[in-house]
């Protein structure tokens, strides 16, 4: 069973896009949406919830206003400004360290455990997803993709699945690292542009720091050939493998409207690439 | 002396999981009155730091030996601290394991064999 | 004036409008808080003029000091720390320097010392001030780095933050206490998605928004039937160009090449002035 993390560095580059046409490609496999601060994987695969659950990580502190005497030991202490006027906890701020807690001569603040999302194992026309969500302003600490890849791959084993395609999220911060971490393949996706390439060398150096092997595919190379050049001979000078460029083409954005993959909606130059990425990957993964 | 064992179940029977501070459970087993016991790994919730944790009980419960498949950087700094001599790289089931430890087959280990992380997203 | 720019998803054009926008003004700030991959440099060049390493504090112990009594370990709500055979160990990469075990030594054993997570760099280029923040690779926490950028926001200027994709933690910490956020999508099924999670956000912090809908030739009408029904106004909307996609490949900008954007800018940003003096 073999592990497949499509990221980026940058947002908007077509890890999404890509990830559904792996899903419509690949048989025989679980997809795993790691983007849970932005998750839209679903967009595409229409998943019918089998399983939902809560997930709770880190606490926040609560003052009980009946104990509280307006000492403000809790605002003295806090780093983070999470201490209102009133004694109360801005729980937006709240970084979860007891600190107030502990400090509090009255004892009047409690540690909650927090509800910072929702986890789902579904299932879809082209086979079971597993996606979350993330509470709005939580810490993205990647424990949540962690949770998200670990049973993705359950399910795997569990049915002899031969691949998991996890879709990763844009950054370099710990959500990336949960999502990369121990994987067959971190393929990159990287448009054309300078933005675009300044940000996949900085998660490179990320998928290199944790030793994961990575390769590329250029996505929207039309767009600029110059720098989609530059991007090539800046790949080859660090070893890394272009697995396919694919052109720009507004035949994308309508496969996302009607919520189908790019596979799925037609047959053209953008289908061909991918097919033949595919064909490269998994040569190359599964010997 | 109290041999600690990174494993994916609760018996003798199960088998040595890979990942130091994620496994599921560890057992301990005392040499003693060879007897054994499972705990949980609660460090498997931890956002961060599952290893130090891990680490932290492993070492609050006087063992001596711990066996593993991998550990990390963290996990081995604790460890070495408490003075616990790390045997990696270990597979199978955790009796046959306890038996290659008893007859000296396992070479001690002097460095971290994974990245942190390691059994993040596994 | 604060005005932050973000959006829920990645690659709708949140750079864009930060640098275009603070291309049109004058007496203007740019800020890029996008500390993990950190853009608008690359379009607005600027001549750097000064590096400020960014610091978290980290707890040093005082073997001396330190009795072993585990104190520490038990107040870390992050096992940053680990306490065994008397020996404390700190563990940065997992600190949020919170100072709680500073505080509940019994010994006075712990001292913060400096641990460095970050850069923020401050330039200059055609009057326009700019800073920028760039987590260190491997480095896990993007807040610090961004509470130091906006450190150099003045009131004195007009500040445009270009804000994190997503809406967690750094997203909140780089538009809190902004006096007015634009958020930038594309209409489609994923910009309206994203959309819909960044508002939320943006309720929750009480900030006023709007929106402007960029590629916005290039989608479906979703996105306005959103923003109608949510009361939500759309400030302006940037068609999709090959032309301007080409610009943005370069790392040119729009207004610099199409200047008649120059003016759909300012007008933005006197609708924006009109709103929040409301």
């Amino acid at each position: 069973m073999k592990e497949i993390v499509i990221i980026s560095g940058k947002g908007g580059t077509g890890k999404t896009v890509i990830a559904g046409a792996f899903a419509a490609l690949v048989k025989n496999k679980v997809i795993a949406d790691c983007d849970v601060d932005a998750a839209d994987l679903h967009l595409l695969l229409d998943p019918k919830i089998e399983e939902s659950h809560i997930f709770k990580s880190g606490f926040t502190a609560f003052t009980n206003k009946k104990y509280c005497n307006g000492c403000g030991t809790c605002s003295t202490v806090c780093r983070f400004d999470a201490v209102k006027e009133d004694f109360s906890i801005d729980p937006i701020s709240c970084e979860g360290c007891a600190f107030c807690s502990l400090a509090c001569p009255e004892d009047a603040i409690e540690m909650k455990l927090n509800i910072s999302g929702k986890w789902f194992i579904s299932q879809t026309r082209l086979g079971p997803l597993v996606h979350a969500k993330l509470g709005i302003a939580e810490e993205n600490s990647g424990k949540l993709v962690s949770l998200v890849r670990k049973k993705a791959k359950e399910i795997a084993e569990d049915k002899k699945y031969k691949w998991v395609i996890i879709d990763g999220s844009p950054g370099i911060g710990c959500p990336v690292i949960a999502s990369i971490t121990g994987v067959d393949c971190a393929v990159v996706v990287i448009e054309p542009t300078l933005s675009g390439l300044h940000d996949a060398e900085r998660v490179i150096d990320v998928t290199r720091h944790f030793n994961i092997p990575v390769k590329v595919i250029i996505n929207k190379y039309d767009l600029n050939y110059d720098i989609t050049k530059k991007i090539e001979n800046w790949s080859e000078g660090r070893n890394l493998q272009i697995l396919g460029k694919i052109v720009f083409s507004k035949e994308v954005v309508k496969s996302v409207i009607e919520g189908k993959t790019i596979i799925e909606y037609s047959s053209n130059k953008v289908t061909r690439s991918l097919s033949d990425i595919w064909g490269q990957l998994e040569k190359e993964l599964a010997g | 002396m109290k041999i600690a064992v990174s494993s994916d179940g609760t018996t003798l029977e199960s088998n040595v999981d890979p990942r130091f501070g994620r496994c599921p459970y560890y057992i301990i087993y005392d040499t003693e009155s060879e007897d054994y016991k499972h705990v949980d790994n609660k460090s498997v919730q931890a956002a961060g730091g599952a290893g130090i944790q891990a680490a932290q009980m492993i070492s609050d419960m006087g063992v001596e030996s711990m066996i593993t498949g991998n550990i990390g950087p963290n996990a081995f700094r604790v460890l070495s601290a408490a003075s616990i001599k790390i045997y990696s790289g270990a597979t199978g089931s955790i009796s046959d394991a306890l038996e290659k430890f008893k007859k000296g087959e396992y070479k001690q280990t002097n460095g971290p064999d994974v990245e942190s992380h390691f059994g993040m997203g596994r | 004036m604060i005005i932050s720019v973000a959006s829920g998803k990645g690659g709708t054009g949140k750079t864009t409008v930060a640098v275009n926008l603070a291309l049109s003004l004058n007496n203007v700030q740019l800020l890029d808080c996008d500390v993990e991959e950190p853009n608008s440099h690359i379009f607005i060049k600027p001549l750097f003029e000064r590096s400020d390493p960014v610091f978290i504090p980290i707890p040093v112990v005082d073997k001396k000091k330190c009795d072993g009594c585990g104190r520490c370990k038990e107040v870390c709500a992050y096992n940053a720390i680990a306490v065994t055979n008397k020996k404390v160990l700190i563990f940065p990469e997992l600190c949020h320097g919170c100072g709680s075990c500073e505080y509940f030594c019994p010994n006075d054993a712990l001292k913060e010392e400096e641990e460095e997570i970050g850069v923020v760099e401050i330039g200059e280029k055609d009057g326009i001030e700019f800073v920028h923040g760039k987590l260190n690779i491997g480095k896990m926490m993007a807040p610090p780095v961004i509470r130091a950028v906006k450190k150099h926001i003045s009131r004195k200027k007009t500040a445009i933050i270009d804000v994190p994709p997503g809406t967690s933690c750094p997203v909140i910490t780089a538009i809190k206490d902004t006096d007015f956020v634009i958020l930038v999508t594309e209409p489609t099924p994923f910009g309206l998605n994203d959309l819909s999670l960044a508002v939320e956000v943006v309720r929750k912090l009480k900030i006023p928004f709007g929106v402007i809908i960029n590629r916005s030739s290039l989608g479906d009408k979703k996105t306005d039937k959103y923003c109608a029904k949510e009361n939500i106004s759309i400030l302006m909307r940037i068609p999709f160009s090959k032309k301007i996609a080409e610009i943005y490949s370069r790392g040119d900008s729009i207004v610099e090449y199409l200047p008649e954007y120059k003016e759909k800018f300012l007008r933005l940003f006197k609708e924006i002035k009109k709103i929040t003096s409301r």
